[in-house]
């Protein structure tokens, strides 16, 4: 590896002829490592965050089903129902700060034959376990009482009022940009492929031959986390994707519902359900399949049509609604039920592995313990005057409040009302929008009713002239 | 707040052609609406010959058909105000967006003009991945007619109605190859010169009986998947026609809406169930040519007057009545428009009452297409459409 391609670990403008080995380097910029990067920079540590893609949060941090959960359902006494209650706060409170749309919408658990029926008051007591207070189980009546356009067949309820509704294209960005506001480094499109370990730092070479020398690696690299572990050393557990499909609906359905729909649980899976989202739409899903490509984030006839008939049975008027999106997530399921979190002191390690289908509410709590592992690990952070951290804000993209085009602005993306305005600063920021899903992910742009029929070339070509690259890169053509 | 004596929200085909007739007929201040910078609507990247024939009576191309509409309503002393979105209307006041703020205005009466767009992708829910590289025929003109851009090097067109052919055409000008066409009905739905001229001339396949069952590729589309099994390698995909209306302005306004077409009921001179609001163009019939939708603008400048100067309004605005397999009718300038869910053959009828207002030949309709019954009906009353024999 030539020196030269090394990256070095001070702001381009303080470069340094020879790098100097970063204190930690993250692995994966979802919104688990983006986080981390974020608690790090925090403190008076050298850090870089390393994702392989070309933008962060466009793993499985961009396609889940977008809720905060209050944790209430989770296995008491297991390190996600502890990170998972501690992440809901820690969001809850640091979202409205850094314009990351929330809502407080509550849910509403229901039993759909007697068997589940029977299982809410055992639900109501795990959630006490889980230290979750506010659930109480309700009738049937009440269940229509709250949500009058649910479908036939209801026996029972639980009423579940912290649930909250969050904006997930926003989080892991912004996250990413306060990191870098705080002197994280951010490397995009290095995709770790080796690691060689010294005696005091570790090399990640990427595959593009770029490489990073750091003191400490934290492992945040989702579905990909056992490649790495296994690539620094370590075994002890294997992800295995589990595919969730969703289907969002046309704006126009979100007068059916006041509050997230969720089924009883099980233990494979919180199942179906039927929730509003920030952006004012509605969605349906997730499924849960186990499948063996980490790559297979398309949607399935089968699963579609598996969805639209369990929607019909819930919310029987959605079906006549148009359908705006249909997405594909994968959790990072492992044959262990619990997180796999482990600190390394040998090898100057932090693992961050197997979060499954709760790592957006629980990515703060997260970035905690990952503190917390790497003093185990052997790196004591000093944390930075008060003075010295910046935080960011970003345009808020929920409905929840004012969005830009109300106080005036040229609309360019009609269907969610995203103005030229919104578009230049995503893709001028600090991390940047480098192509149409990223431009989506942090304007809402094509991701409305038209897909694109009124506004694609017009995004396309806004895109072109602010950054100078030519259209065609924008519309992915080769 | 400013006041108009017309609001007219839209400034395609049916919107300018209202308000050009409002002018001319003497109305004080008719104000177009745009949320485009430039007005004109669809036909504007729809760089072929097809437009114009019933209103300017002459065959010219979409570009040069809107800038006559456009010009028309400038001579007219039509106000268009363009980069500014309509967002809702409610007790004669609407409320807009635009580059230099929100802004409400007064209207005397309300023109819902803001027209159709094509089922894109998931809402045909087509599974597979999310590659770049699938577009619907309005997005295709837009890059090709008003960017100059090329999309891709060989595509497979999804639908076989006239703006399939349409984008076919503009697919061999962009120097992109037609795979095939591909529609789940047994023949195609548009008119055998114009599939000649285009799919014909090119030799592009049609398949039919088919559909695309999955899109695959993950960054760029590779292929698509059909019913049958067969693959078809391709980097495009142009999902075309399948119209719905650009409703949600009315929706969001109260207005009831047909079932199957999703569009705002009106009357035949554009009266919606709200006394001062009128609905026009494809919005309200999904989807006609430009000029029948200039026309059926016009028609309804008339009946504004009238709202205008008396104030009257019907009690009921109802919705044309219709059985299986007509999935929806509506009024047009030149009568009714309909849309039948299959290949079937038949004689339609219309009754009013008791009364059989008008009996078609016995014949083959076809599906995707617009069935015009010539006749006036009074837009009150009570009509039934309803295959009165039907023969396989
Ligand atoms: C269908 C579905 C629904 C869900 N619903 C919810 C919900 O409602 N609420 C909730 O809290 N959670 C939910 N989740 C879970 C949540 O989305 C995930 O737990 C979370 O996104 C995981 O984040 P992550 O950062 O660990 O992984 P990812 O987002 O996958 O990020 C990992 C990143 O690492 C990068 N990477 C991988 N390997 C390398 C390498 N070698 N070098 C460099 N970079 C690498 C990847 O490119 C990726 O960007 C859901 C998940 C799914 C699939
Ligand atoms: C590919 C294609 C090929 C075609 N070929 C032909 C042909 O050969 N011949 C022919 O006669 N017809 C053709 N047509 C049909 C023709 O374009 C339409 O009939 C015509 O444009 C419909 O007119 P309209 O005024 O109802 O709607 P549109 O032309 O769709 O105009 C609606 C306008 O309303 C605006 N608008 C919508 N909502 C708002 C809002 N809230 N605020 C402000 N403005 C708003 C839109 O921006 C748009 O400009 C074709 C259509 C397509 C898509």
């Amino acid at each position: 590896m030539a020196a030269s391609d090394a990256v070095p670990s001070h702001s381009p403008g303080d470069n340094p002829p020879t790098a100097e080995p970063f204190d930690v380097v993250v692995v994966g910029g979802g919104v688990v490592g983006c986080a981390v990067a974020r608690l790090l920079s925090h403190h008076q540590l050298s850090v870089a965050l390393v994702e392989a893609r070309d933008d962060v949060g466009a793993g499985t941090s961009k396609a889940n089903t977008a809720i905060l959960h209050t944790g209430f359902d989770a296995v008491p006494g297991s390190v996600e129902a502890r990170l998972v209650a501690r992440g809901y706060q820690l969001l809850r409170a640091y979202a409205p700060t850094a314009g990351i749309s929330v809502e407080e919408t509550g849910a509403v658990l229901v039993a759909w034959d007697d068997e589940q029926a029977a299982t809410l008051p055992k639900l109501a007591v795990k959630a006490e376990a889980n230290g979750y207070a506010h659930a109480e189980v309700i009738d049937a009546a009440a269940v229509h009482a709250l949500e009058p356009h649910l479908g036939d067949g209801i026996t029972g309820g639980m009423i579940v009022p912290g649930e909250h509704l969050i904006d997930p294209w926003s989080t892991p960005i912004a996250f990413a940009t306060e990191a870098v506001a705080n002197g994280c480094h951010l490397l995009t499109g290095f995709q770790v492929v080796g690691a060689t370990a010294g005696a005091e730092t570790t090399t990640l070479t990427a595959a593009d031959g770029r490489s990073v020398c750091t003191h400490h690696v934290v492992n945040a690299a989702g579905l990909h986390g056992d490649t790495l572990h296994r690539l620094l050393g370590f075994d002890g557990f294997t992800v295995r994707p589990r595919r969730g499909e969703l289907i969002v609906f046309d704006k126009l359905a979100r007068p059916l519902l006041g509050r997230t729909i969720l089924p009883v649980p099980t233990s494979h899976t919180k199942g179906v359900l039927v929730a509003p989202t920030v952006f004012g739409n509605i969605m349906l899903g997730p499924t849960a399949d186990d499948i063996d490509d980490k790559g297979a984030t398309g949607s399935t006839r089968i699963g579609v049509d598996g969805l639209l008939q369990k929607g019909r049975r819930i919310l029987p008027a959605l079906l006549h609604e148009e359908v705006t999106a249909v997405y594909a997530g994968l959790r990072a399921a492992t044959e262990h039920s619990d997180y796999q979190l482990s600190a390394q002191r040998e090898a100057r390690y932090v693992c961050l592995g197997g979060i499954r289908s709760t790592g957006l509410t629980a990515a703060m709590a997260l970035a905690e313990e990952a503190l917390a592992l790497l003093a185990e690990a052997g790196c004591t952070a000093m944390p930075k005057a008060a003075d010295e951290v910046h935080g960011i804000r970003m345009t808020p993209l929920g409905e929840g409040r004012e969005r830009p085009y109300q106080r005036g602005g040229t609309v360019v993306c009609h269907c969610e009302r995203v103005t030229a305005q919104e578009l230049e600063i995503a893709l001028t920021s600090s991390v940047p929008a480098t192509d149409l899903d990223g431009l989506r992910r942090r304007t809402r742009a094509l991701a409305g009713r038209c897909q694109g029929f009124y506004c694609s070339a017009e995004v396309c070509a806004h895109a072109a002239a602010v950054t100078g690259r030519p259209m065609s890169d924008w519309m992915g053509v080769q | 707040m400013s006041a108009a004596d017309v609001v007219v929200v839209g400034a395609g085909p049916a919107g300018l052609g209202a308000a050009t007739e409002l002018r001319r007929r003497g109305v004080g201040r008719v104000v177009v609406y745009e949320r485009e910078l430039q007005p004109g609507g669809v036909p504007r990247h729809t760089a072929h010959l097809g437009y114009g024939a019933r209103d300017l009576h002459r065959i010219t191309t979409g570009p040069r058909y809107a800038a006559a509409m456009v010009r028309q309503a400038e001579r007219a002393g039509v106000e268009i105000e363009v980069g500014r979105t309509v967002r809702s209307f409610a007790d004669g006041t609407v409320a807009t967006t635009g580059a230099d703020g929100p802004a409400t205005v007064h209207a005397g009466a309300v023109l819902l003009a803001t027209g159709v767009r094509e089922r894109p992708r998931a809402a045909r829910l087509v599974p597979g991945d999310r590659p770049a590289g699938v577009l619907t025929t309005g997005a295709l003109q837009q890059f090709t007619t008003l960017h100059h851009q090329r999309v891709g090097t060989r595509a497979v067109v999804v639908g076989a109605e006239h703006v399939s052919f349409s984008a076919v055409l503009t697919l061999a000008h962009a120097g992109c190859q037609v795979a095939a066409m591909v529609t789940p009905l047994p023949r195609h739905q548009s008119y055998a010169p114009l599939r000649l001229a285009t799919a014909g001339r090119r030799r592009v396949p049609l398949l039919t009986g088919v559909d695309v069952v999955e899109v695959v590729g993950r960054t760029r589309v590779e292929a698509v998947v059909l019913t049958d099994g067969t693959r078809i390698a391709c980097d495009t995909v142009v999902f075309t026609g399948d119209w719905v209306p650009d409703h949600e302005l009315a929706r969001a306004g109260g207005l009831p809406m047909l079932p199957h077409a999703k569009s705002p009921v009106a009357d035949a001179t554009g009266r919606t169930e709200q006394p001062g609001v009128f609905a026009i163009g494809n919005l309200v019939h999904p989807a006609e040519t430009a000029d029948l939708c200039a026309l059926g603008g016009r028609a309804a400048a008339l009946s504004v007057m009238d709202w205008l100067a008396l104030h009257d309004w019907p009690t009921a605005v109802r919705p044309i009545e219709v059985r299986p397999p007509i999935l929806w009718a509506a009024h047009t300038a030149r009568g009714i428009t309909l849309r039948v869910a299959e290949f079937v053959e038949g004689r339609i009828e219309c009754r009013v009452g008791d009364e059989v207002l008008h009996r078609t030949k016995h014949r083959l309709w076809t599906p995707n297409r617009a069935i015009h019954l010539p006749l006036a009906a009074n837009a009150s009353t009570r009509i039934l459409l309803s295959p009165v024999e039907r023969l396989q």
